[in-house]
Order: C-alpha cells, then structure tokens, then sequence
C-alpha cells in the first residue's frame, strides 16, 4: 500500500501540474504559440508520433554508437596507462583539456572536419568526446583499485604484467567500469542532441533537429512534445542502465 | 640448513624512518615461529622480508624456497571477489601455469583439507569470515609450501572461530610441515601456535628476547590449561611488558 502511494505521488504530481497548465492557458488566454496548453501539445505529440519515434531512435542510435567507440577507447588506452605509469602522466593533462571544453564549442571544428556531407560522423565524434571520460576515469580508477594485498599475492607468484591486468586489475575495475557506462551513456545522449543543435538544420534529423525545424516554424506544441519524447526516452535509458548496473554488480559480487 | 634468515636486516620508509631493526631471525626447515610485538613494530615488514617482496634498506635475506614455494596469508581473507572459492584457491597455481584443469583438481583438494568440500563454487561474498580465511588458507597451501606466512590470520575472526582455525595450520602443518612465521599481538595464541616465540620490541622492532615452547604439536585438548603454557605465557608477556616499558622510558 505504502509503495503504491510512492509510486503515484509523482505521477499524481505531473497530473495536477499539468491541470494548472491546462487551466492557466485558457483562463489567462495566453497565445498558442508562446505556451500550448497540454491539450494541444498532446494532440500534435500524437500527430507527429511516427516522426517523433523516428527522430528520438536516430538520436539513441548516435548514442548507442558514441557509447560503444567511447567505451572500447576508453578502456584500451586505461589500460595502455595503467601498464606504462609515464603514459599516463602524459595523457592526464591532455584529457583534462579535453575534457573541460565544452561540446558546443569544439562542435563547428568537428562538422568541418567531418565535411558537410556527413555530419552525422560530427555528430558520433562530438557524443564520442563526451561519453570518453566517466568512461575513462572509471576504468583508470578502477584498475588502481585492486587490493593491495591481492598486487602483493601476484608479485609473490611472479605474475607477469599482462596476467596481472587481465586476471587483477580488470577484474577488480567492473564495479567502477559500470558506473563510469552508466554516466558515460547518459552523457552520450546529451552530447548527441548538443551535437545535433550545433550541426543546425543541415544535420541529422533527430530529435534536437525536430526541436530547431519546429522552433523554426514557432510551431511551439511541436517543439514541446519533441521535448516530451526525449525526456521520457532519456529516463528510460537511464532506468535501463541502472539495471544493467545493478545485474552486472550482482553478477561480479556472487550476491 | 635453513629455509630462510633475515640478517640485522634494517628497513627505513621515506617520510617514516626506520620501521625495523636492526633484527634476525633464523628460521629452520619445519619450524613454526611466532612473531610477537606491539603494533607498529615492524612485524608485517618483517613479513614482507621474509616473502621477498620487500628489499631491507641494510642488511642480508636469505631465502631458500623458490617461486611459489612461499606462501602469504594476510590479515584478511584478501580474496578476489569475482572469482568462486575454487578459482581463488587455485589462483597461484594459474599464475605459475598450471594447466587449468589440474589447478582446479588440486584447489579442490586443498578446500577439502581446510574443511571447505562442497563450497567450491561458491563466491567470498556468500562466506562466512572464517570460511573465507579458510580459503585463503587453501589457497596458501595449494602449492605445497616451504615457508609459509601468517600475518595477524585471525585478527577478524571471533574468539570461537580463531581457536578453531589454530588447531586447523596445526593439523595441516603436521602433514607438509612447512616452516610457519605466523604474526600476531595475542600472546596466547602465539604460544599455542608456535614451538618458538620471538618477542619484539615497539617500533623500530628488535629482538627483545626469545621464548622456547615445549608440548606436542598439534596441541592437545586442553593444553591451554597446563602449567607449562600459563608459564610460558607470563614468560612472554613479561618480555613484552619489558620491551615496552624501556621504550616508553
């Protein structure tokens, strides 16, 4: 009974906001193209549905795609680091650089680099940077983190280098290795629409694409339900993480 | 013969000074010996000494065992969570390249002895801490050690489950016999462990004095209660209580 009510609050929540929307806009008589009520946005959100569903899976799929290219660079070069420490010091720098420069700023260099024909790889590259790091300093983390008594015990059998990463160090980074793709996708499709924004109307026709084509037009309601649609499509990513998370913990741990 | 020595060996730490020594310690084939000394003495580096995977700032190692013949037990279990109590114990033996299938044979063997046949597979976190320990133990001797290393073993492990686990190396030495160094600041068990205790003073740790135990290894039932144990209790904890006294004046 208790979680039920937990479970409704929210939801109860979203209804009576909703409702003083609704009421707002028609008492106040506020024009449809500055605020839509929840009424029109839902009609249009359902007008559009087909184009909609097909935007947010363009999007999720530059996602999915910057996740994948991130998370295998991500761990290759942790682990080149972790078996030569003067890489790192070298790298450390560069990454942080690279890290605290914003997407948007770095996104007109990488359409050009990209060629006007195919900002879509501008758009994988620029998600790609952003999902790198969590990715990255989960994983550089994560194989420090091994006891310090198990490194004794593989020195003590004369482990090699590589047996140590494959068989310690790894091992001992899957708890960080998860958090960091769990922060690292959730990254991936923010940087996907910032991405999208900065290829402006010339590029993939995404969701921020829906977004700006509608602005364009101050077709609000439009632009209103696309945003409905990536927020509902970036809880249920994030819910499904959370759950691969929590089964791949369990998995490592035996519990 | 001996399986292993430390020579005035002195080990300095950067920023901390001198942690140990100078100190020896002989130690003969078969032999278990008990390290015993305030926190902070040293105890654990002398440890690392011994297991070679520390160098002394001055001083001589000498070991005679070669790779995979020493053995570490550390203060906790220090087991590799992912893996199952059968691919933790026959860890050492993969690392020395043992075929796969022969190392899980001879972990599961090993399990056995420590009183663990029928956990094989099952992971650290679904033990209790002494079934833990009990791994690690198997672990120490799958390879069939020369020298093996207790550092403070039971130190997590409540009074019932401790007593137990000292009877269990006792059992187990009396098959393979390897040389023991077995750490600890618990007098008692020290005395019941060992057939020589070797007290040490507080940090920079040196000899403080030596105490022989005499009696049957493994120990009797109700050894604890004797004359000759309560004697050489006392004996020990006054060479303690001595030890720490000059160093506080």
């Amino acid at each position: 009974m208790g979680r039920l009510i937990d479970r409704a609050a929210p939801l109860t929540l979203v209804a009576l906001l909703l409702m003083a929307w609704e009421i707002a806009c028609r008492a106040l008589h506020v024009p449809a193209y500055f605020l839509p009520p929840p009424s029109r946005v839902a009609t249009a959100l359902l007008a559009d549905l087909p184009t909609l569903a097909q935007a947010a899976w363009r999007t999720l799929a530059v996602a999915l795609a910057a996740l994948v290219i991130a998370s295998l660079t991500a761990q290759l070069l942790a682990v080149l680091i972790g078996l030569h420490p003067l890489l790192e010091r070298a790298v450390r720098p560069l990454a942080s650089i690279i890290q605290v420069t914003p997407v948007v700023a770095i996104a007109p260099l990488v359409l050009i680099w990209a060629g006007i024909d195919h900002p879509e790889r501008a758009i994988v590259a620029l998600a790609v940077l952003v999902a790198f790091f969590p990715i990255f300093s989960g994983a550089v983390t994560g194989l420090r983190a091994a006891d310090p008594d198990l490194e004794r015990l593989f020195d003590l059998y004369g482990a090699s280098r590589w047996r140590r990463v494959t068989r310690l160090r790894l091992p001992s980074a899957v708890p960080f290795l998860l958090e960091g793709h769990k922060v690292g996708a959730g990254l991936a499709i923010i940087g996907a629409v910032v991405a999208e924004f900065g290829a402006g109307s010339g590029g993939v026709r995404g969701l921020a694409w829906q977004i700006l084509d509608a602005g364009n037009k101050l077709q609000t309601d439009r632009m209103i339900a696309a945003l409905a649609v990536l927020g509902v499509m970036g809880v249920a990513f994030h819910g499904l993480l959370e759950a691969v998370e929590r089964v791949g913990l369990r998995w490592w741990r035996g519990r | 013969m001996s399986v292993a020595a430390l020579k005035a060996v002195e080990v300095d730490y950067r920023g901390r000074g001198r942690a140990l020594g100078p100190f020896s310690l002989t130690l003969a084939p078969g032999e278990i010996v008990a390290l015993v000394g305030p926190s902070g003495c040293g105890k654990s580096t002398a440890m690392r000494l011994l297991a070679g995977l520390e160098a002394p700032s001055r001083g001589e190692v000498i070991r005679t065992p070669g790779r995979g013949e020493t053995a570490v037990v550390f203060q906790a279990p220090t087991l590799a969570p992912w893996l199952s109590a059968r691919a933790n114990a026959s860890l050492p033996l993969e690392l020395a390249g043992v075929d796969r299938k022969l190392a899980s044979r001879r972990a599961d063997e090993a399990l056995a002895r420590v009183g663990l046949a029928g956990s094989e597979t099952a992971r650290p976190a679904q033990l209790s801490g002494g079934m833990a320990m009990r791994v690690s133990l198997a672990r120490a001797l799958v390879t069939e050690p020369r020298l093996l290393l207790l550092d403070e073993p039971f130190a997590a492990l409540d009074e019932i489950t401790r007593r137990a686990l000292a009877d269990d190396v006792l059992q187990l030495w009396s098959q393979a016999r390897p040389a023991i160094v077995f750490v600890t600041h618990n007098v008692e068990e020290a005395v019941y462990m060992a057939s020589r205790v070797v007290v040490m003073t507080p940090g920079p740790g040196r000899m403080a004095g030596e105490v022989e135990v005499t009696g049957p290894v493994p120990r009797p039932p109700g050894f604890r209660t004797t004359v000759e144990f309560r004697a050489t209790a006392e004996r020990v904890s006054q060479l303690l209580a001595t030890a720490g006294a000059q160093w506080v004046a």
